[in-house]
């Protein structure tokens, strides 16, 4: 951490991570962003030189698109191998007023990508007096998962999915991920991680274009009901525990998550609804 | 041979003193108030696009007069020092004094080892929160800086507007009374008249959660003057007139 007086700040940018990167390379210190980005990877580099070191994954995160923005969706489970890592952890960031970025992969590296992201947004925010646009945001998000593609290749997977409400075009967006940096844009909806394809398929039988948001928030949360289901790494509701999946809805109103007591009574219904129909 | 002309250092000392001063006394004012809503800070300027009070952190604002370079400089290197800071640590620890310390020592150097001092003064506010209070510090052009409570002013005629401000701001003063106060005592700094979109505001909001820099705009900042004008304001005015 250099004080003010270093130089380093009177560097003329409006990007935190060269920031980061400036002050990181000055301090002489080795490894920049936790990794990302060049030969000074913390992690020696050539083979799978990971094997045998536990890592924790997030697994299944969504996001669909509805009337009047998007709905994003994650279940709570981090594993660890077959294990249980964590129960409870977030998977969705809330960046700025508009826009929020899900995760799903290696938990550490992804997390901290997630905080590196929001700071990166709000640092050009306020240097530079105006926002980035969305799709501005979505280029730099994929800019640094590509910085992060030499922890990638030894396992330390992270794909992101981002979704904003659009001011310039007044509608929700969504944007996809691979492992490399490329971003794609989605129109109607995406889930990621270990669960994503089992929460695709459903999200795929359900989903049309222009739905209510109520609509849309249990969609979202029944697509994550069957990944559960189906995939040993997703966490499903826990009713004893009383931990349920995290819900965003995103708006023109902003960032806005859905409380925990409504998403518990949706989960409490579509489980009520299958323990019916299996009893007939 | 020729000699070089010896300036005693006091003398160097002086006039590098009063070339800063001058410079910002060039400027226009800004005013910082604490208001029952959080920290108000409100400057005259006539631009819509460049503003003097800007979003540091999370519940930290700035405010800066004199040459526009020099105090942008200043606005920019305090948010790379506070997004550093509480990226590498956690929001919670960039606070408004060690944001403070640091522009101290950045202007302290630059006075003394600099040929040309900044031209610029400028004021960090640093909004309380539950048991922490306010804390609204001054910092002058060669280092020296001021610990202020309730009413903070720089640059322009500072010291009238500050005695006309001290005498009118009392503890408990909504943001709307705050706004017609320094409206007024802008008016009384300017014999030609002062138009409201001269004002650029902005307030730290107790209420907000995360960050709470609210800039205000025009027809918000005409607003609430109005609102004030309704209540115990009128009397304030008149005072001035007479």
């Amino acid at each position: 951490m250099s004080p003010m007086r270093e130089g380093s700040l009177w560097w003329g940018g409006s990007s935190f991570v060269e920031l980061l990167r400036h002050v990181r390379m000055s301090s002489g210190e080795p490894g920049i962003l936790s990794g990302m980005g060049g030969g000074n990877s913390p992690v020696p580099s050539g083979g799978n030189s990971l094997e045998g070191i536990p890592v924790w994954h997030g697994t299944t995160v969504l996001a669909l698109r509805t009337a009047s923005g998007v709905i994003m969706a994650a279940d709570r489970q981090a594993s660890e191998g077959y294990q249980v890592a964590d129960r409870a952890i977030h998977k969705i960031f809330p960046v700025d007023r508009g826009s929020a970025v899900a995760i799903a992969g290696a938990a550490g590296p992804a997390i901290e990508m997630a905080r590196l992201f929001r700071v990166e947004i709000e640092h050009y925010e306020k240097l530079e007096g105006v926002s980035l646009s969305l799709l501005g945001k979505s280029n730099k998000l994929g800019q640094m998962v590509r910085e992060h593609l030499p922890l990638a290749m030894q396992g330390l997977v992270v794909v992101p999915l981002y979704a904003g409400f659009d001011d310039r075009s007044g509608e929700g967006r969504i944007f996809k991920y691979d492992a490399v940096g490329g971003r794609y844009e989605e129109e109607e909806y995406h889930a990621n991680g270990s669960g994503g394809l089992f929460a695709r398929n459903v999200l795929k039988m359900s989903y049309r274009p222009g739905l209510a948001e109520e609509e849309g928030v249990q969609i979202a949360l029944r697509a994550l009901y069957e990944a559960a289901d189906e995939d040993l790494g997703t966490g499903g509701p826990d009713f004893v525990r009383g931990i349920y999946p995290t819900v965003y809805s995103l708006t023109r109103s902003g960032v806005e998550g859905i409380p925990t007591d409504r998403v518990s009574r949706i989960l409490r219904e579509i489980s009520d609804s299958l323990r019916r129909r299996e009893k007939t | 041979m020729t000699m070089p002309f010896y300036v005693s250092p006091e003398q160097f000392l002086q006039d590098k003193a009063e070339y800063a001063k001058k410079g910002i006394s060039r400027g226009r004012s800004i005013a910082v108030l604490e208001v029952v809503e959080g920290i108000l800070l409100v400057a005259d300027n006539p631009s819509h696009a460049l503003h003097k009070i800007s979003e540091i952190y999370d519940r930290v604002a700035f405010a800066g007069v004199g040459k526009y370079s020099e105090f942008e400089n200043l606005r920019k290197s305090g948010i790379r020092y506070a997004d550093l800071k509480g990226f590498l640590y956690s929001r919670e620890d960039v606070t408004g004094r060690s944001l403070a310390n640091a522009y101290s020592e950045l202007l302290g150097n630059s006075f003394s080892q600099e040929m040309k001092p900044m031209e610029v003064e400028i004021i960090l506010a640093d909004l309380g929160s539950g048991e922490r209070s306010n804390e609204i510090y001054r910092i002058s052009f060669d280092g020296s800086i001021f610990d202020e409570s309730l009413v903070s002013v720089v640059g322009g005629r500072s010291e009238q507007l500050k005695a006309f401000l001290r005498e009118r701001v009392r503890p408990g003063v909504t943001m709307s009374e705050g706004l017609g106060l320094v409206r007024a005592g802008f008016l009384a700094q300017n014999e030609n008249g002062h138009s409201v979109e001269n004002m650029e505001a902005a307030l730290l909001e107790r209420a907000g959660n995360g960050r709470c820099f609210r800039r205000l705009s025009s027809a918000e900042i005409a607003g609430f003057l109005s609102e004030g004008e309704g209540g115990g304001l009128a009397h304030g005015t008149s005072d001035l007139r007479s």
